[in-house]
C-alpha cells in the first residue's frame, strides 16, 4: 500500500502532468523587474495541490506537509522581536511583485487576509481572524516555534493552504518572522489587549 | 483625464484603515450619484471620435474592422466575445480584435499599436478608451460569447485550468482569492469568479472607471494587474493565455445584460 502511495506521488508530482498549462506561461508571459520566468513552473506541492483542487489525500499530504517542514530552519534562543515592527510588517503588502524594487524589505501581507490589532478595521477574511491569538493560544516556546515555523512556511502545516510561505520563498527575513511572531504573542501587543 | 466631480471623493480614499468602511458606502453613494451619466462615458465619446479616425500607414478609420458581427457592425459586438475569428483562427477578446484591425486594417504594427496598452495620468491608452466605446454600444445585450466552435472550447478550458494552476513564490492561483464567495483582501470584496452567480455582475461592468485612479479600465489590464499581485511574470498583452482567462470568465457569465462600462473603486 505504503510502494503504491509512493508511486501515485511520483506520478503525480513529475514536471509532464501540467506542461500544457506551463508551456502556456513560458510562451505567453515575459520576465519582469525581479520576477523571473522561473516563477511559471510548478514546484512538487504546487503540482500536488493542483492536481487536487487543494483536497490531496491525506497520507500524500503528510507525506509532503513532512518535506516542507524540513525546509524551515528555526534559529536558536528566543523567537520573539519586536511587536511595533510586527505590525508595520503585517501592515505592509509590498515585495515580490515585478513593480516593486529587489532591493526594498519586503511586507508580510498579513492583513491583506487576517483580521489582528483591533485598531485596525480594514483587514480581509480570506485566513481566519488572528484577533486575541496569544490570549487564546497561550504564549510558551511551544506556541512561539509553532508561529514561526507557521509563518515560515504555512505548507508544512497545511499542504494546500492559501498562505504563502513567506519564510521558505525568501519573502521575510528571520528578524521579520520573530517581529511577526512578537506581534501575535507578546503580551503587549495590541493583538492581545 | 482627471474630473473634478470626484475630487472630494478621493478624500475618502485616502483616509486609512478605519475609514474602510465609511470609503466602500461612499464609494455606492457615488457609483448610485453617477449612475446616469458616468466619468465611463466621456471615454465612450473619445473612444467613438477614435474608432472614427483614419490613421496608420493606410489612412484608415477602424470603421471597417469586423468585430464579429460583419465588418462596421458595432452594436452587440461587444456581447459576442470573446469568439473564433476565421481571418485569424483565433479565438480573440476585445482588444486582440482591436489589435488585429489595427495591424490589419490600418497598416500599423504591433508595437505601434500596443504602445500604450494601459493609460497613464500623461498618456491615454487607445485600447482603453475604444474598448469603452464598443462595449458602451452592448448596454441592455445579453453576454453571449463564443462556445460552440471547437477552437472556443479549446480555450475555454485552456482558461479554466490557467484560473486554477497554482505556481510563483507565493503558490497563488486565481482561485487564491477569487475561489470561495464571501472573501475579501482589507476592504475589498472577492467575487467567487468560477462561479455563474458571482462571476455575472462582474463581467457585465468590465470595461469601467476606477474612480481611485481616474482610469478607464479593460480586461487585458485586470488580467495584467491580477498577475502582477499574484507575483507572476507579466502576461503578453492580447496573448492567449489572457484571452483564455477572459473566455473562461466570459462564459460564466453568459446571459446576463450587459450594463457597462462600470464604476469601479
Amino acid at each position: 500500500m505504503r510502494a503504491l502511495l509512493f508511486f501515485a506521488a511520483a506520478v503525480l508530482i513529475s514536471p509532464a502532468r501540467a506542461q500544457d498549462v506551463t508551456g502556456v506561461l513560458k510562451r505567453d508571459f515575459h520576465a519582469r523587474g525581479q520576477a523571473a520566468m522561473d516563477r511559471v513552473e510548478q514546484d512538487a506541492l504546487q503540482r500536488v495541490c493542483t492536481k487536487f483542487s487543494d483536497k490531496p489525500p491525506a497520507e500524500l499530504a503528510r507525506l509532503l506537509e513532512s518535506d516542507q517542514m524540513k525546509t524551515v530552519v528555526f534559529p536558536a534562543g528566543s523567537l520573539l522581536g519586536s511587536w511595533k515592527r510586527g505590525e508595520s510588517i503585517a501592515q505592509s503588502g509590498r515585495g515580490a511583485t515585478w513593480s516593486d524594487p529587489k532591493s526594498a524589505p519586503a511586507g508580510g501581507s498579513c492583513y491583506n487576509c487576517h483580521q489582528l490589532s483591533p485598531q485596525e478595521a480594514s483587514y480581509g477574511t480570506i485566513g481566519p481572524s488572528l484577533l486575541r491569538f496569544g490570549r487564546v493560544r497561550g504564549n510558551g516556546p511551544e506556541v512561539e516555534k509553532y508561529v514561526y515555523g507557521k509563518i515560515y512556511n504555512a505548507k508544512a502545516y497545511n499542504l494546500c493552504s492559501q498562505m504563502p510561505r513567506l519564510g521558505q520563498s525568501g519573502t521575510l527575513t528571520e528578524q521579520q518572522i520573530k517581529d511577526l511572531v512578537a506581534l501575535l504573542l507578546d503580551p503587549e501587543s495590541p493583538v492581545n489587549k | 483625464m482627471r474630473l473634478p466631480v470626484i475630487l472630494p471623493f478621493l478624500f475618502f480614499l485616502a483616509a486609512p484603515g478605519a475609514f474602510a468602511q465609511d470609503s466602500k458606502r461612499e464609494i455606492e453613494k457615488y457609483q448610485r450619484m453617477i449612475a446616469d451619466s458616468s466619468p465611463a462615458e466621456l471615454y465612450e465619446l473619445q473612444g467613438e471620435e477614435l474608432w472614427k479616425k483614419p490613421r496608420g500607414p493606410r489612412n484608415v478609420s477602424l470603421e471597417r474592422c469586423d468585430l464579429g458581427l460583419g465588418a462596421g457592425v458595432v452594436k452587440g459586438a461587444y456581447a459576442r466575445l470573446p469568439r473564433y475569428f476565421k481571418d485569424a483562427d483565433r479565438v480573440m477578446d476585445l482588444e486582440t480584435r482591436l489589435l488585429h484591425c489595427m495591424t490589419s486594417l490600418q497598416g500599423r504594427s504591433r508595437a505601434d499599436a500596443t504602445r500604450v496598452t494601459f493609460g497613464t495620468a500623461d498618456q491615454a491608452s487607445e485600447m482603453e478608451v475604444l474598448s469603452a466605446y464598443v462595449a458602451g454600444q452592448s448596454r441592455g445585450v445579453r453576454l453571449a460569447p463564443g462556445t460552440a466552435h471547437p477552437k472556443e472550447k479549446e480555450v475555454y478550458a485552456l482558461g479554466r485550468k490557467l484560473f486554477f494552476y497554482r505556481a510563483g513564490p507565493w503558490d497563488f492561483s486565481c482561485a487564491s482569492c477569487h475561489g470561495e464567495p464571501g472573501k475579501r483582501i482589507r476592504m475589498q470584496d472577492l467575487p467567487a469568479m468560477s462561479k455563474p452567480e458571482f462571476a455575472r455582475p462582474v463581467v457585465a461592468t468590465w470595461p469601467a472607471y476606477r474612480v481611485s485612479t481616474s482610469e478607464m479600465r479593460t480586461m487585458q489590464w485586470r488580467m495584467n494587474d491580477c498577475y502582477r499581485q499574484m507575483r507572476y511574470p507579466e502576461p503578453e498583452f492580447a496573448s492567449d493565455a489572457t484571452v483564455a482567462i477572459i473566455t473562461f470568465l466570459t462564459v460564466n457569465a453568459r446571459g446576463e445584460p450587459y450594463r457597462g462600462p462600470g464604476t469601479k473603486r
